[in-house]
């Protein structure tokens, strides 16, 4: 299913090629400054640091002008060449994953304002530490998802796809001990309440690297996977 | 046979370049082992089997001298006219054997109309071009000849152009105008199937999307074939489309199919202009 490092490469118009290149590698650029947001995001989190966490939420704005401008670049390639084929698919894949970077973005800066929220109130609850093995779950996700695209390797992809179900388990026991957290110290719901958003990000980011894999299936194999059970995806792929 | 050929006719034979997975497909044109064969050494058709669906269009893209004009040529026995051209193989339009030593070739030109890249009014009026047909064939009452030459105009979307001047000469209207009156000319004899060859290449981008519209509407009553090299106008006229390359068929798909995702690297190094 993999398909080969050639897979845009060679076409008669140079120009067309440089134009597909050029989008491929902004969007790739925008992955990365993602997963950096990301990154800063949970470490902020963690480390309850305000001001790594205020850099992180000034930082999302690059990169909604990085979605904007990948868009305008994507409508260009469209209107100038009518691309075809793979080339359509790259595109069309490409305008769908800067929108779920813009929104893993957007859940790095919500995780930011709550790393935020808890500075305020002092030291990170004792106790509270499920979000870690959750949030490198994410990163992860994310991380693996760009290398598909990159690659062109829808094979990894479902891989990715297949750990989102292992994201929502984590994201349900984080909850329970949350609440179970709350619970046993009603004194620290408002503090609590930030994480517990902040886990809720979390488990979205997870949805959006999965989305990001089922554009790289359809990238690669032309096949649509969206709302289907992993079991059905792989006869699909398979027949 | 090269190994490029032996892949694209087993490939042809894998697929059996029919569209049998859609079971409301009535079948319109039959070609089986279609080989043609210029000056005995030119071989321009290699082993061509594919089935062409009714009231559909289908259309044949491929770079210059794959063979889709010629093999065009053939549904109307065109390919007779040249000298030294040689063909074997079946092709059967309605069940019947067009190559049959009984067919009568006039006959099958009428029901098979072709439509060429350049516009070919007659010198005469716009009236007598669409009556042309008819008055050959005999026709030679007045009013079904009006009554002929006003639903062929009107259905080819010129008659709201041309009816206050149906007497003036053909070669006075527009060259999009013109390729409109040839359609009529051509739906006047009541065709069963159309064959366009590059119909809209040598008319400006709004008398090629009127064009385009026709195909259209056409199809509701005509088998429609059509070879561009205009493949954005492949993908928007078409509901099939077969890709040809050195003389053989590559693949054959819905159209959908084929500018989304082909199954054939070669088809889409060429949609993609990947190809040379």
């Amino acid at each position: 299913m993999n398909s080969s490092a050639d897979s845009h490469g060679h076409h008669i118009s140079r120009q067309f090629n440089s134009d597909l290149e050029e989008v491929r590698k902004h969007m790739l650029e925008m992955g990365g400054l993602v997963e950096k947001q990301l990154g800063d995001a949970l470490n902020a989190l963690i480390e309850v640091d305000s001001g790594e966490a205020a850099r992180v939420v000034q930082g999302d704005d690059q990169i909604d002008a990085m979605e904007v401008k990948i868009d305008e670049e994507c409508n260009l390639i469209i209107a100038r060449r009518q691309p075809a084929a793979r080339d359509l698919r790259l595109v069309l894949a490409i305008i769908k994953a800067i929108r779920d970077l813009e929104r893993i973005g957007d859940e790095s800066s919500k995780i930011a304002k709550a790393a935020i929220k808890v500075s305020e109130d002092g030291d990170f609850p004792e106790g509270i530490v499920e979000f870690r093995t959750l949030g490198v779950k994410v990163q992860r996700m994310v991380n693996m998802a760009l290398d598909a695209f990159v690659r062109y390797d829808a094979d990894a992809a479902l891989r990715v796809v297949s750990e989102d179900s292992n994201v929502d388990t984590e994201y349900a026991i984080a909850m329970r001990s949350t609440v179970t957290y709350m619970m046993e110290e009603p004194s620290s719901i408002t503090r609590i309440l930030h994480v517990l958003w902040a886990l809720r990000a979390m488990e979205r980011i997870g949805d959006h690297a999965k989305n990001i894999c089922e554009h790289v299936v359809y990238m690669v194999a032309g096949t649509d996977i969206r709302h289907e059970k992993l079991s059905d995806i792989k006869h699909k792929l398979s027949g | 046979m090269n190994a490029d050929e032996e892949l694209a006719a087993a490939s042809q034979q894998e697929q059996g370049a029919s569209l049998s997975d859609d079971d409301s497909l009535e079948t319109c044109i039959e070609i089986k082992d279609l080989n043609l064969y210029y000056a005995r050494d030119v071989h321009a058709l290699k082993n061509i089997t594919l089935d062409i669906p009714r009231n559909k269009v289908t259309a044949f893209i491929g770079p210059s001298g794959c063979g889709k004009s010629s093999l065009l040529r053939c549904f109307n026995r065109m390919n007779d006219l040249i000298d030294d051209c040689q063909i074997d193989g079946k092709i059967r339009i309605d069940g019947e054997n067009i190559y049959a030593k009984r067919i009568d070739v006039a006959n099958l030109r009428r029901r098979v109309g072709m439509v060429f890249q350049k516009p070919n009014p007659f010198p005469k009026s716009i009236y007598d071009n669409v009556a042309y047909g008819l008055r050959i064939q005999g026709m030679k009452s007045r009013r079904v000849l009006d009554e002929i030459v006003e639903n062929s105009l009107r259905a080819a979307a010129l008659w709201d152009e041309v009816k206050d001047r149906l007497d003036r000469n053909a070669l006075e209207l527009s060259g999009g105008q013109q390729q409109r009156l040839v359609i009529a000319r051509t739906i006047a004899v009541e065709p069963e199937v159309l064959l366009l060859d590059e119909p809209a290449s040598a008319l400006d981008p709004i008398s090629t999307l009127k064009i385009e519209e026709l195909i259209n509407e056409l199809r509701r009553k005509y088998t429609i074939l059509i070879v561009t090299h205009n493949m954005q106008q492949a993908a928007r006229v078409s509901d099939y489309a077969a890709f040809m390359d050195m003389g053989s068929l590559i693949e054959y798909d819905s159209t959908d199919t084929l500018f989304t995702n082909p199954s054939k690297r070669k088809t889409e190094d060429y949609i993609t202009g990947r190809y040379g």
